[in-house]
């Protein structure tokens, strides 16, 4: 069975679960609340599907993304600069997470550091940064138009239940966003390069691909993903706080590997990684429902991180047999 | 793009150290179109330095190389593509988790720097490629589901597309069963008669006679001989290759009439895979184990290692009847098994030779607090390095400094060091040059004359007839024939296993 449709019905079940045992599951407003903490989610996962599909992984991503937004919002008041603007922060934050990128891209490309380790100091490098350089404090005057942009919704109305039913806008960007790099990943050389780099470094460099090039642009597509995930954090939360996002690798990471990217390169689709974001929001946002406190939600989340990496072991051990299987059928039939 | 195009090819007087040692020492040779040239030569003669040269990995120190009628004296790997030189490798640079069509498809996209990338187009240059060299492939399978052979001929699938004009084929027999390798000799024709240059590397003597029409042959970096291949006669060409006569005779040792069995086979059996196997080897004694790709010999020889299930039948280890689910308790009863794959499965290439052959012997080394002294291993390596003649300047120098055949006495002396009753041997002389075999051989009989019991897994056909007292030839699961002595001989095991 594939990966994608295992996790659908994974989702199915845990909802009927839920829906049994809470009706307000089953409603708009929580469907629309699902999607709303997922917009973020998903902007960095796809990143890091990005970088787990070359083989690597990514743990510096969430610093990334809350040192773009920070610092973009700092930058913002620093020089007065137009609060009505909703566009200037959000091209700071991107610049600024692509430049972040690009030093993971030195370790990565230009020294060969192996990526978990390059990553893991480049973070703790920008973290300190931040804190030292920028800032530390709690900003909660963000700029008016990211401040009114957390409520800019596309469908608002009152349920009949009298709850508030809200859909943000940015479902249009980011599924935009979403289809560009499921197109970027299957109909481009450089997306083609990636998977390639996945299955193997050496036939890669072999093909005449650029291992050095398409690993500096994955990080720093990763990075402007971060950046533009940052400032949308910052806007929807209507805070900027440099001490949030950290420790928001596990979710994400979770959520791309149980999508079916394979942790060890050459697998992975954005379809899968959606659903992946998805299912984890639905157990993080509802597993208050069933009864079950909100400090087990890490342990669960954890776990399926852990689930999601042992089916992938299953299903490559059951590949290697029917590989087997196969090899000896050509035989007979060839006899 | 299926371009081929008559046109000649040479290097002149190609001269390249690497830090002081002489790879090729003034090497030339001519391939012309329409021609399947071998390059035959040990390990170490300087083959690989060459095709390297040729595809541009790297610069000669001197000389010339002509390719189409331009001369360059040295190439760039692009240069070298654009030239229509293709090397398919030994390990064929193939991506496991990409389709067969994106396999053969991808470097058509680079060479042509296209941005987008069609399904439709990937599948259309997929299937022309296959086409053009005749063969069918299921284009839309993961390559990682396909056969040795399928990659085998998906990566000449992938050179032709890159028009290719000269292409350089590394030992490509080397994991083929007979019947796939006669399927790759239909294509290397038929690539030959559109003109291509093929220059074909491998060990196997038969193969070369039947495929090339003219060799070259290398020792030490020089030529050492080169002609038409119907002027020389295979023993002139191994001689060529080794600069010595190598024997072909039997040396199984004699057995002694009382010896005690040390491995003994009852019904064995594994449900679809081998059947009702019964046999018992002695002391001393060297049993040949044949059978075409599929046919179970692999997997009997995992199951009697502990690596592949067993749902009938028993196993008895100096008389005794021992259970073996796992590799551990193999060893414990005093089993050693040598994989095929000794890149993959037998060895740390990266670690030092030494660390290598006390590897699997390291429990047996612990001193009284768990420790193992270093100069102790030291001394254990030494000796193995000195008894099975591994060339080494260094013993701490990492395994992939050694060439194939060296490495292989590696995996030998990893396993000889802990002295098991019974060794199983899978494939022990593939990709080993013709010098190498014989040496390789000579080890085992010494050892059987030290009383151990051998198991020898292969498809080398004149090595088993070469080496073994009995053989024994396997077909779906089934023990089918057995030659034991005199009526051991090339064309009587060809005949039963085809």
């Amino acid at each position: 069975m594939r990966n994608e449709t295992v996790l659908i019905l994974a989702i199915v079940i845990f909802s009927l679960v839920i829906g049994s045992k809470s009706p307000e599951f089953f409603t708009l407003a929580n469907l629309f609340d699902i999607l709303r903490s997922s917009f973020v989610q998903l902007l960095f996962a796809l990143g890091v599907l990005i970088v787990i599909i070359s083989g690597g992984i990514d743990v510096s991503f969430p610093i990334v993304g809350i040192f773009a937004g920070y610092t973009a919002v700092v930058i913002m008041q620093k020089f007065e600069l137009d609060g009505e603007s909703l566009l200037i922060p959000i091209v700071l934050a991107i610049v600024i997470g692509t430049l972040l990128g690009g030093v993971n891209a030195i370790a990565i490309a230009g020294f060969g550091i192996p990526t978990l380790i390059a990553t893991l100091g480049t973070a703790g490098i920008f973290r300190g940064l931040m804190l030292t350089l920028i800032g530390s404090s709690f900003i909660s005057d963000i700029p008016i138009a990211l401040d009114q942009f957390s409520t800019a919704d596309l469908v608002k109305f009152e349920s009949a239940a009298g709850t508030l039913v809200r859909l943000h806008v940015l479902v249009i960007p980011i599924t935009i966003i979403t289809i560009l790099i499921s197109l970027i990943l299957s109909r481009t050389l450089f997306g083609r390069s990636v998977y390639a780099l996945g299955g193997g470094v050496e036939p890669t460099r072999r093909l005449g691909i650029s291992v050095k090039g398409t690993q500096t642009k994955i990080y720093l597509l990763a990075g402007a993903l971060s950046g533009l995930a940052g400032i949308l954090y910052v806007s929807l939360q209507r805070k900027a706080n440099p001490y949030d996002l950290a420790g928001s690798e596990l979710d994400i990471i979770a959520a791309v590997v149980l999508g079916g990217a394979s942790i060890m390169g050459g697998y992975g689709t954005v379809f899968g990684t959606v659903l992946g974001v998805l299912f984890i929001n639905l157990i993080k946002n509802n597993l208050v429902l069933l009864g079950v406190s909100s400090s087990w939600q890490r342990a669960a989340v954890g776990a399926l991180l852990v689930i999601g990496i042992t089916l992938q072991a299953i299903s490559e051990s059951r590949r290697n047999k029917r590989r087997r299987a196969l090899s000896e059928s050509e035989v007979d039939s060839s006899e | 793009m299926l371009a081929t195009q008559t046109a000649d090819y040479s290097v002149k007087n190609i001269v390249k150290s690497f830090g002081g040692a002489k790879a090729l020492a003034g090497v030339s040779m001519s391939v012309s179109a329409e021609e399947v040239h071998c390059l035959a030569g040990e390990n170490g003669s300087g083959k690989s330095t060459l095709i390297k040269i040729m595809s541009g990995v790297h610069a000669p120190d001197s000389g010339l190389i002509t390719l189409a009628g331009k001369e360059f004296t040295h190439l760039s790997p692009r240069q070298a593509v654009n030239e229509g030189v293709q090397v398919i490798f030994q390990d064929f640079s193939l991506l496991p988790n990409l389709t067969v069509a994106e396999n053969i498809a991808l470097p058509t996209n680079i060479l042509k720097s296209s941005k987008f990338i069609g399904k439709k187009e990937t599948k259309k240059i997929a299937e022309e490629a296959l086409g053009y060299i005749g063969v069918d492939i299921d284009i839309n399978s993961p390559l990682l589901e396909t056969s040795i052979a399928s990659k085998q001929l998906i990566a000449i699938a992938r050179a032709t597309n890159l028009g290719v004009k000269m292409l350089f084929m590394d030992e490509p027999t080397t994991a083929l069963t007979r019947k796939e390798v006669k399927k790759l000799f239909e294509v290397v024709d038929q690539l030959r008669k559109r003109g291509v240059a093929i220059v074909f590397v491998s060990h196997k003597i038969d193969e070369i006679q039947e495929i090339c029409n003219t060799i070259t042959v290398l020792r030490n970096g020089e030529v050492v001989a080169e002609g038409l291949m119907s002027k020389f006669k295979a023993k002139e060409i191994a001689m060529a290759m080794t600069g010595s006569e190598i024997a072909t005779s039997r040396i199984a040792p004699p057995l002694s009439k009382n010896s005690r069995a040390l491995l003994e086979l009852e019904k064995l059996t594994s449900i679809n895979t081998f059947d009702d196997v019964s046999f018992s080897i002695s002391e001393g004694e060297i049993i040949g184990l044949t059978g075409l790709l599929g046919s179970g010999r692999t997997e009997l020889a995992e199951a009697i290692f502990g690596q592949y299930p067993v749902d009938a039948g028993s196993i008895k280890v100096d008389g005794k009847e021992v259970t073996l689910n796992s590799p551990e308790a193999a060893l414990a009863s005093g089993i050693g098994y040598v994989p095929p794959d000794r890149l993959t499965q037998g060895l740390f290439l990266e670690q030092s030779i030494l660390r290598n052959i006390v590897a699997v012997g390291l429990d047996r080394q612990r001193g009284r607090w768990g420790g193992v002294s270093k100069s102790k291993l030291a001394k254990i390596g030494s000796s193995w390095i000195s008894e099975l003649r591994i060339k080494t300047k260094n013993p701490i120098n990492p395994v992939s400094s050694l060439s194939g055949g060296n490495q292989q006495r590696v995996v030998l002396a990893k396993w000889l060091s802990i002295n098991p009753k019974v060794m199983i041997l899978n494939g022990p002389t593939v990709g080993v040059d013709v010098g190498s075999k014989r040496e390789i051989l000579e080890i085992i009989r010494d050892r059987a004359q030290a009383g151990m019991a051998f198991l020898l897994v292969s498809d080398d056909i004149p090595e088993l007839v070469q080496i073994c007292h009995k053989v024994l030839v396997i077909r779906h699961g089934k023990i089918s024939k057995e030659f034991s002595d005199k009526q051991i001989s090339e064309s009587a095991i060809y005949k039963e296993l085809n």
